[in-house]
């Protein structure tokens, strides 16, 4: 680790793949995002997928901002010991914000959503893991984490599946109004992507949807 | 056994017991079961059909089995439940999803008996078949659940009349990668129970692709590269080990995802993959993490068996009538979550 000290660090939310710690750093008030070693996985197996996905969180972290779309700012990191320090974001999650958002602003909010997907994609960001709980609404803003999943990538495969995993948590999440809230992002990803890019993408999305097992109509 | 869900189907029914006979025929097995409102299975009778050694499943091969077993397999089912066939009160059978032919055989007992007894006749989506199953075996009430079978691969919780998926397999499932990689490397069928074992005395890592998306996983690209290892000529058993080690930890990651995300209090692994034991140990160490507890299917229920279609018929006859006769189509596609679940709160 490296030898600066993280105040007192308090867990905030174990997730699957890491564990978020509040902590203050060189007096900011910071999130430290630690990947902490899972007992299930044989150790080699599970020291090389920490490190890696590490690494490439940083590395989309940093293009996504570039690219203009709102994600914390990347303070610090370690990928051998697994860690990132990244500016905290106060706001609500994503898939609370729907819960108590109407339907105009969910409509609204997804919309924008779709708008900051189709700018990622542009620019060969692939989120790997889009459900509502890995983004953030505050100060009218949606900041976007969890990019451990990720890639760099312009296939219309990758992309087709980045939309594909946002629309089944949507549907898995948020049933009642699944549709109505996809098509929000997929208006938002068309204007932002273009018309022509975003209908090959959501012509793959489907595709995808068919190869699932049991669909219908193939 | 324990007796979970019986008290409101006693309600609905005016107190007295209600007795199923359940058929199941989605694949290689034909099975019989007896079951009882109360949650007990009397008997639990199969026939497996088993392809020769390297081959895969033949769907009219399969049929052909179902229907020559069929006869002996009801009744012994019968009889060692000691029931007479005037005590069955309604007719249950797997109406999918699985393969056409061998879903018609058992569809075809099922109607030829619910017409013979005039009996309500019930249609059962399989898959589902093992997630109730699983919860009446094991005592979840309200579980997330890892379906591990050959037909599926799929991370569901139930909200508001459906079982949610949160996260599946994108092409093959768990029972397929495991069947298709001992198949090609000359390992008996059932695929799953050879390779467990060999993994068994493996222990060096071989490194292979770990593919998760969200909370989905993908299996193809896995199976491609643990067949090449085996015609570069190394050793089966560290194949074995490393493939299990993989495939596991996949689906584990992607259901730990799926648990952070539903904050469900109850893990719950079922079908016939759940009788791994190095899945199981990956599965209740994601639970305990995450303060869950963990159930896995009573081993005997955990293939496709007649006790999983008759206990889900009992439930589902709860919420809705039988279905006509001439509606009675079987579903060789049809997807767990749209079913209509009238019976958990």
């Amino acid at each position: 680790m490296e030898k600066i000290a993280f105040g007192e660090m308090r867990l905030i939310r174990k997730g699957a793949e890491a564990s978020l710690f509040a902590a203050t750093w060189h007096n900011l008030r910071v999130i430290v995002k630690i990947r902490l070693p899972k007992s299930y996985r044989i150790p080699e197996l599970d020291a090389e997928i920490r490190s890696r996905r590490t690494l490439r969180e940083a590395q989309l972290m940093r293009e996504a901002r570039m690219a203009g779309v709102p994600v914390p700012a990347l303070l610090s990191m370690d990928p051998v010991n697994a860690w990132i320090v990244m500016q905290r974001i106060e706001g609500v999650r994503l898939k609370e914000y729907l819960e108590s958002a109407s339907r105009e602003e969910g409509r609204g909010v997804c919309e924008t959503l779709g708008r900051l997907i189709g700018r990622l994609h542009l620019r060969g960001v692939i989120h790997g893991d889009l459900t509502t709980s890995n983004m953030i609404v505050s100060s009218e803003k949606i900041f976007f984490i969890d990019f451990g999943l990720g890639e760099f990538s312009q296939k219309v495969e990758e992309k087709g599946v980045d939309l594909h995993l946002l629309r089944r948590a949507l549907s898995s999440t948020h049933y009642r109004r699944a549709r109505e809230l996809f098509e929000a992002v997929l208006k938002g990803y068309a204007a932002e992507a273009g018309w022509e890019a975003a209908e090959e993408v959501t012509a793959r999305v489907k595709r995808i949807e068919r190869r699932g097992r049991y669909v219908p109509e193939r | 056994m324990n007796p979970t869900t019986s008290s409101s189907s006693q309600a609905r029914h005016g107190g007295s017991r209600l007795v199923c006979l359940g058929i199941e025929s989605t694949a290689h097995t034909f099975g019989a079961s007896i079951a009882t409102s109360e949650g007990r299975v009397l008997a639990d009778v199969s026939q497996v059909y088993k392809p020769p050694l390297g081959s895969g499943i033949h769907p009219r091969e399969a049929s052909r089995h179902h229907g020559e077993v069929a006869p002996e397999v009801i009744r012994r089912c019968l009889r060692d439940a000691k029931i007479g066939l005037s005590e069955i009160d309604l007719i249950a059978f797997s109406a999918g999803p699985g393969l056409g032919p061998a879903l018609r055989v058992g569809a075809t007992i099922a109607r030829a008996l619910a017409v013979w007894l005039s009996k309500p006749l019930v249609p059962v989506h399989h898959a589902i078949g093992h997630v109730e199953i699983g919860a009446l075996s094991s005592g979840a009430r309200d579980p997330l659940v890892i379906l591990v079978s050959g037909g599926h691969t799929a991370i569901v919780a139930y909200a508001d009349r459906r079982w949610r998926i949160f996260g599946e397999t994108e092409d093959i499932t768990l029972g397929n990668l495991l069947d298709m990689f001992a198949r090609s490397s000359g390992l008996p069928s059932p695929g799953g129970p050879a390779v467990e074992e060999l993994a068994r005395e493996g222990s060096r890592f071989v490194p292979l692709p770990y593919v998760v998306k969200g909370n989905d996983v993908s299996y193809s690209g896995l199976l491609t590269a643990a067949e090449e290892k085996a015609k570069q000529g190394l050793p089966l058993r560290e194949i074995c080990f490393s493939l299990q080690e993989v495939a596991f930890a996949m689906l584990a990651e992607a259901s730990e995802r799926a648990l952070a995300h539903t904050g469900k209090g109850e893990v719950l692994l079922a079908g016939g993959v759940a009788a791994n034991r190095r899945l199981a140990e990956m599965v209740e160490i994601i639970a305990s993490e995450h303060g869950a507890r963990f159930y896995v299917v009573e081993k005997r229920y955990s293939g496709d068996c007649g006790a999983q279609i008759a206990w889900t018929g009992l439930l589902s006859f709860q919420g809705a009538a039988g279905i006509d006769v001439a509606e009675s189509f079987v579903k060789p596609k049809w997807r767990l979550d749209m079913v209509d679940i009238p019976w958990r709160r």
